[in-house]
């Protein structure tokens, strides 16, 4: 037990590691690009210069000071500004690292442009504001995408051949168009023609108060988010998880099992879903990985108030602190997803236990 | 090294080669096992037919000068008009586009001294749909600034004057008659509406014979003259969209498009992949574990932020995106598995054998290792297409296509900000989505069946 938990330990700090190091290197990435490399620096210097330049000449107490004297007066607070907000420094190589690091320590610094819904400008309190909505979403839909896919390729394994099991199978070419594609018919069917379905948001208009009338509005409109989340993943996954239980199912154990007379229910759960759980894991991580991005477009479509559309919004009017904000905490999300399904993969591993067991042996 | 071992490794790599050659063919033979291949095969033809004749039907100037429109370019084609075979679904016929050009103006002239003369245009038309048009404009030339009478002639006889004393701009002048408040005011309901609807039946639009005359005092040397473009609500195979350009431009382009941005980004991503892999088994060592590294790292960059992010800061062409995908999707998933393959690869006798006859480790890689899996590679390949067109039409959607070409997500954009789902335009949103759906479906498909019949262990289940 102990060599088992001391392979968990080490496996589990690898991954750590390279999770971390993979949210360093997009974070930087991020920095580099959101500042142009730093030509965003010359972009900010020429307006503080405008900015102080207006405010200087334009002053009616500097009325009559000399020209050269108040530009003077001009260059020397440029220079402050400068320093006070680091311009005065190369971007690389310092810079770019020191705002990588400041930035994974979470210090996000204030928004350019945008604000909270509260009319706040710290990065983190816009973030926060919209993480919840963000979560609720995502949670929802994997873990639905999740058990449907796991039960349906269970339920489809069993009836192999049948016509059940064909249809899945034909529709599995229907995940090539990701999520949001299959919002947009969502949303023509049930909002535009049917009128049944919200057309987006998170919440009716005036929100309401009562705890009741809001968590079903929320649910009313979480509906097509979340299928259209569903549909675009659901079929490929049950196709690549039935394979798996087919695979797996022919197994010599799994006969053995079944001849010594265990019941059907028994046979899947100890033999079957125990050893394909592993590669079902890491199939279900790299969709969650892809969906992660692909909530970015979905909030747009849905106009979901979530850190996605904040992203997009911030692109659109080049807020980089924002942008790296957001980088921030999606990819401390996704490496705490991944890390916690790998965990889970280790831990359900039977490599990892037979060779400690072994060891131990 | 003596010529026997380097003939048998040869007569080694053949037989191999042979087998794999007759695997192939078996394969196809039994193509017919998988009605979704060929569902799919029929898929990517269609589509590949339909580039070819974009390409010539459509040459790729043409298409950016249509697309990025401007004035003149489209100014016979109505605004948000569905398709024509929307007829089909209608009980009522749905008015077509009519326009009478300038040379189908009757023109009398008659001098009133002073050196001026009266002239009176008068341009006829027939109209005989069951709905009312679109929109309504008139289009003059004239060689100086005149005053012009305007006035409708009914099938019926009526005579309903549009504006007295409107002032035509020197060379070309439009009058948006949809547009006049007052016409709106006087007639009780929308110009295009009002002139057309029958007294009995206000609801319905009258048909029959029409006229526009125009009248007005210009100078002896001075030329007048003027086109009528009464707007249907159907036109064209693909209907027209809010700058009444026709959707059929972007949804032929579409397709090569899509196309070439597909597969140029999958054979990009995938074979670059696939080689390094191969490159990175074999030497084994500190290579092996750098590639690793590299895909540990790149498996969770956030693609799409980086995409979106280059698309805002520094360039949206296509080509920017495409190598941006390509760079991004080198070291991805797929090396982990391609790994795997090369690994059982590497043991196969007929490798030691070439090791034997001293081959080098590059034509080991490039003669021995890479032939053997390249199969495995076709329906991963095949797979991926998708994929990368979707791809991009994701990065229109958000507003980061190409901005000077016509491509189906860049429908989809327009159609989205356009309010074509609110304002019930379904057409302008359902045509590329289809479009792009039976591209995705038709490489998926076939990726599918490449997959069961390229690996044996998936084709009993």
């Amino acid at each position: 037990m102990r060599k088992f938990l001391t392979r968990l330990g080490r496996f589990t700090l690898l991954r750590a590691f390279w999770l971390f190091l993979a949210l360093v290197v997009a974070v930087f990435l991020t920095v580099v690009i959101a500042n142009m490399g730093g030509e965003m620096d010359r972009v900010k210097r020429a307006e503080i210069k405008q900015y102080i330049g207006m405010a200087v000449f334009q002053n009616p107490a500097n009325k009559g000071v000399p020209k050269d004297v108040l530009a003077a007066m001009v260059e020397d607070l440029c220079r402050v500004e400068y320093k006070r907000l680091g311009l005065d420094r190369p971007f690389f190589p310092g810079r770019a690292f020191s705002y990588t690091w400041t930035a994974l320590s979470l210090q996000l610094g204030r928004a350019e442009r945008l604000a909270s819904d509260a009319g706040s400008r710290d990065v983190i309190r816009i973030l926060m504001e919209r993480l919840p909505s963000t979560l609720i979403l995502f949670a929802t839909a994997e873990l639905l995408l999740f058990l449907i896919a796991l039960f349906f390729a269970l339920f489809l394994s069993r009836r192999y051949g049948s016509a059940v099991d064909r249809i899945s199978i034909a529709l599995a070419p229907s995940s090539a168009a990701p999520g949001w594609f299959y919002g947009i018919f969502l949303i023509l069917i049930f909002a535009a023609v049917l009128r049944v379905l919200p057309w987006g948001g998170m919440l009716s208009l005036p929100p309401p108060k009562d705890t009741g009338v809001y968590l079903l509005s929320l649910l009313e409109h979480m509906i097509l988010p979340v299928s259209a989340i569903v549909i675009g993943a659901v079929f490929a996954n049950i196709y690549a998880w039935r394979t798996f239980f087919l695979i797996y199912s022919s197994e010599d154990y799994v006969e053995l099992a079944r001849a010594k007379g265990l019941s059907g229910q028994a046979v899947q759960r100890r033999y079957i879903l125990r050893p394909t759980l592993p590669p079902i894991i890491t199939s279900f991580l790299l969709t969650l990985i892809v969906m992660w991005m692909g909530q970015i477009v979905l909030e747009h479509v849905f106009n979901w108030p979530g850190i996605g559309q904040i992203f997009y919004r911030a692109t659109q009017v080049s807020d980089t602190p924002v942008i790296v904000g957001v980088i921030v905490i999606y990819g401390y999300l996704l490496a705490a997803t991944v890390f916690v399904l790998d965990f889970i993969y280790a831990i359900l591993d039977p490599r990892v236990r037979v060779e400690a067991a072994g060891a131990r042996g | 090294m003596p010529s026997s071992t380097r003939a048998s490794v040869l007569r080694l790599r053949e037989h191999g080669g042979k087998e794999r050659m007759g695997n192939v063919l078996r394969s196809l033979k039994g193509l017919r096992r998988y009605p979704s291949m060929i569902a799919g095969l029929i898929l990517i033809l269609f589509f590949v037919v339909l580039s070819m004749y974009t390409v010539i039907a459509l040459p790729y100037g043409d298409a950016i000068r249509l697309w990025r429109g401007g004035p003149g370019v489209w100014d016979d084609s109505p605004r948000n008009a569905v398709p024509v075979w929307f007829d089909l679904f209608y009980k009522d016929s749905l008015s077509r586009t009519i326009v009478v050009p300038f040379e189908a103006e009757t023109k009398t002239e008659e001098t009133i001294g002073d050196g001026m003369k009266r002239v009176e245009i008068v341009l006829p038309f027939q109209f005989g749909y069951d709905t009312f048009p679109n929109e309504l404009n008139i289009f003059t030339e004239a060689t100086v600034v005149t005053t012009a009478t305007l006035s409708w002639r009914t099938p019926d006889g009526r005579t309903i004057t549009i504006q007295e004393g409107r002032v035509l701009r020197k060379a070309s002048d439009v009058y948006y008659v949809s547009q006049d408040r007052v016409l709106r005011a006087e007639l009780g309901a929308a110009p295009h509406v009002g002139l057309f609807a029958d007294p009995a039946d206000e609801a319905r639009p009258l048909k029959g014979d029409y006229e526009l005359v125009l009248t007005a005092e210009v100078a002896e040397d001075n030329e007048l003259d003027a086109k009528v473009v009464v707007y249907g609500k159907a036109h064209g195979l693909a209907g027209t969209d809010h700058r009444q350009r026709d959707l059929m431009v972007a949804l032929l382009w579409g397709a090569p498009i899509a196309l070439l941005f597909g597969i140029l980004a999958a054979v990009g991503a995938q074979v670059s992949t696939f080689v390094l892999a191969g490159i990175g088994t074999w030497m084994g060592g500190k290579l092996d574990k750098v590639f690793q590294w590299i895909t540990q790292v790149n498996l969770i960059l956030p693609v799409l932020p980086i995409l979106i992010m280059v698309g805002h800061f520094y360039s949206r062409s296509i080509w920017t995106m495409l190598g941006l995908i390509i760079a991004l999707n080198v070291f991805s998933a797929s090396m982990l598995t391609y790994r795997a393959m090369f690994l059982q690869a590497k043991e196969s006798p007929y490798i030691e054998a070439a090791q034997a006859y001293g081959a080098g480790n590059w034509r080991i890689i490039f003669r021995y290792l890479l032939p053997r899996i390249a199969p495995t590679l076709l329906p991963q390949f095949v797979l991926v297409i998708p994929t990368f067109v979707f791809l991009e039409a994701t990065l229109s959607v958000l507003g980061l296509g190409d901005p000077t070409l016509p491509t189906w997500g860049k429908l989809l954009n327009d159609a989205y900000t356009g309010g074509a789902l609110y304002k019930g335009y379904y057409y302008w949103m359902v045509l590329p989505s289809a479009l792009l759906m039976l591209m995705g479906v038709g490489f998926a498909l076939v990726g599918f069946a490449l997959d069961r019949i390229f690996n044996p262990r998936l084709r009993t289940v």
